[in-house]
């Protein structure tokens, strides 16, 4: 004590106190005051979302409900993330023309950055699979890196995929109505996502049990088989034995027999001349 | 000849027909009518020039089916209008092989119809039944036979006849015994046989080669697994992975119908056999949001959700199921095989 009273009238003793009051005051404050009012969050990311709540209430809102917890007519969309998103809008399955087993794909009529949006506004409803960027799906420019993951691919998609959608990707006949439809033509970022969340009735295929360099591998597969030329002959939509039997047996036999018929049918004679 | 034929029905019959009322009356054959190239000889030696245009077209073709086979490239891709992209070579020799080939068949056929020989010849239908006399003939001769062998009388030699003939087709089916070995128990047990509680065979995911974490496998995921040990570049591979292979789906627990197959499972993640049991087709065609398995063969359809239930075709059994649990490291682990054989019936197999 004797200490601190002796430094009372030292010509700092002022500033000290103060600078102490003042730390009070402001620590106090922090302590106590309100809660900083809320405000307008005006970044890219919460103006995204803003806009696809409005896109989402106009197009999705009647089946998948207003704020997408989903109805009788819709499941819950809480939770499927931006990927989902931008492949059933953007494949032009969602909106939905008609309740059925399966629904189609169509012509999209959202441009990529109201999907993206839309995709966010779902996104910020709960966690899910997020949307790809392009280096994610895209295959190697590289021929020689390219071909190594079209092999890898090959074998990928014939362990995982070519029960469903035949070994040349021509799609396939499900039960009830439902298909698997053909990847000729798909988008690769689609081909991606569809692994990634498992659209409608097809199984997904997560990081987990399938990395994504091997959902890569399996996108430069499907891209090679699009692009590969017909080695001639008539392919009957690659679909295997059955049609290219039965396309023997109706069209082949067929019309051997009309041609042997017309020819035991027609006899030149002299009074047709 | 015939009666049926023309200069036998005159034409006297021929007018008759419709003066006698008669509107079933037979008409005959119609009369026979020249051919242009019968009576006409410039006729004639045009379809010859024909023909063997025709023939000639075919030589042309086979030649340039040679000539393309020597010179086209055969990586060089084409396009042609209505086929799209496609191997040069390959659409050379087909249209070129298929020209001479055709040419040869149409050349032979107008050959035959213009030129060859025009006579109508009839060919009349007779019953297929002797006639009484040559029947009772038979059956005369047959009961006399059977007189003097006596078979009625002297039994012991018709039961002896009897015998040998019945025993002689049984050495056809001990021929048939090579076809075997049978079976045996080689289907009753798969590779998983070998796991035990104390030494369990961790569960190893068909595109990684890894082993998997009951996290891995989320709900609507589909995932294919074999037994831990077992290589793909193993020489066996292929015989061990058709009863082995795996297919991992997980349902929330409370939609598994079934208590024993959710039993089986863990969590939720149900491992079932992926060859079916009708004929032992690899089956994976999953639906995530029925839960129903189809097999691509001849669509036996299994409901996972409900122990693999057969709901449609020919499959005999449900699927078998794979007990499955975590071992102290958290993997997925079996640590038996499966209850019942895998895969289509067979004679041995129990129940």
């Amino acid at each position: 004590m004797k200490k601190l009273s002796a430094r009372r009238r030292h010509p700092l003793a002022a500033v000290v106190v103060l600078l102490l009051a003042l730390a009070a005051t402001g620590g106090l404050y922090a302590a106590f005051a309100p809660a900083e009012k809320a405000q307008a969050d005006s970044s890219a990311q919460s103006l995204a979302i803003d806009e696809g709540k409005k896109l989402f209430a106009v197009g999705c809102s009647s089946c998948h409900g207003l704020n997408g917890q989903g109805t009788s007519d819709g499941p819950s969309l809480v939770g499927v993330g931006s990927a989902a998103v931008d492949f059933q809008v953007g494949t032009g399955r969602m909106p939905a023309q008609q309740p059925g087993a399966q629904v189609p794909r169509k012509k999209n009529i959202y441009s990529q950055a109201e999907i993206d949006q839309l995709a966010a506004y779902v996104a910020s409803l709960g966690p899910g699979p997020v949307a790809p960027d392009s280096k994610q799906y895209q295959p190697s420019d590289d021929p020689v890196t390219n071909a190594e993951q079209v092999a890898k691919g090959g074998e990928l998609f014939r362990t995982n995929c070519a029960q469903c959608h035949n070994f040349a990707g021509k799609g396939g006949a499900l039960t009830n109505g439902k298909y698997a439809p053909s990847l000729e033509g798909v988008d690769a970022k689609h081909i991606y996502e569809a692994m990634q969340t498992g659209p409608q009735n097809m199984p997904s295929f997560p990081d987990t049990t399938m990395p994504e360099e091997q959902k890569r591998e399996i996108v430069a597969f499907v891209r090679h088989t699009n692009d590969e030329p017909n080695q001639g002959g008539l392919a009957l939509g690659s679909l295997g034995p059955v049609t290219e039997g039965l396309f023997g047996w109706i069209f082949g036999l067929g019309t051997l027999i009309v041609i042997a018929i017309w020819v035991a049918a027609h006899t030149t004679k002299a009074k047709k001349s | 000849m015939s009666e049926n034929l023309p200069e036998a029905h005159g034409a006297s019959h021929g007018t008759d027909v419709a003066t006698h009322g008669d509107p079933f009356a037979d008409p005959g054959l119609p009369a026979h009518e020249p051919r242009r190239t019968d009576i006409d000889e410039r006729a004639a030696k045009r379809a010859e020039r024909q023909v063997s245009l025709l023939f000639v077209v075919s030589m042309l073709a086979t030649v340039g089916f040679i000539a393309s086979y020597a010179s086209i490239d055969a990586d060089k891709i084409v396009y042609i209008f209505p086929l799209g992209h496609v191997s040069a070579l390959n659409f050379a020799l087909g249209m070129t092989l298929g020209v001479a080939l055709f040419c040869i068949g149409a050349g032979a056929v107008h050959w035959a119809r213009t030129l060859m020989s025009d006579h109508e010849l009839p060919a009349e239908r007779h019953p297929i039944e002797a006639d009484d006399d040559v029947r009772n003939d038979v059956i005369e001769q047959f009961k006399t036979g059977a007189a003097e062998s006596a078979f009625g009388r002297r039994k012991m030699i018709r039961n002896t006849l009897i015998g040998s003939m019945a025993l002689v087709p049984l050495s056809g089916v001990v021929l048939l015994r090579d076809l075997g070995p049978l079976p045996e128990k080689k289907l009753l047990h798969t590779g998983w046989v070998e796991a035990t509680a104390n030494k369990p065979i961790k569960l190893v995911n068909m595109n990684t080669d890894q082993p998997m974490k009951p996290e891995d496998i989320v709900q609507g995921s589909l995932t294919f697994a074999k037994p831990e040990g077992l290589e793909e570049s193993a020489e066996d591979f292929q015989q061990k992975i058709a009863k082995d292979a795996l297919m991992l789906i997980r349902i929330a627990p409370e939609d598994i119908k079934d208590t024993k197959s959710r039993d089986k499972g863990f969590e939720g993640i149900l491992a079932y056999s992926k060859i079916c049991t009708h004929v032992g087709c690899p089956i994976s065609l999953y639906e995530q949001q029925t839960h129903h398995a189809l097999c691509p063969c001849h669509q036996s359809t299994f409901d996972l959700a409900d122990g693999a239930r057969v709901i449609f075709g020919p499959a005999g059994h449900p699927l078998p199921q794979l007990k499955i649990t975590t071992d102290e490291q958290g993997f997925l682990v079996a640590t038996g095989d499966f209850d019942e054989p895998v895969g289509p019936s067979y004679w041995e197999r129990p129940r």
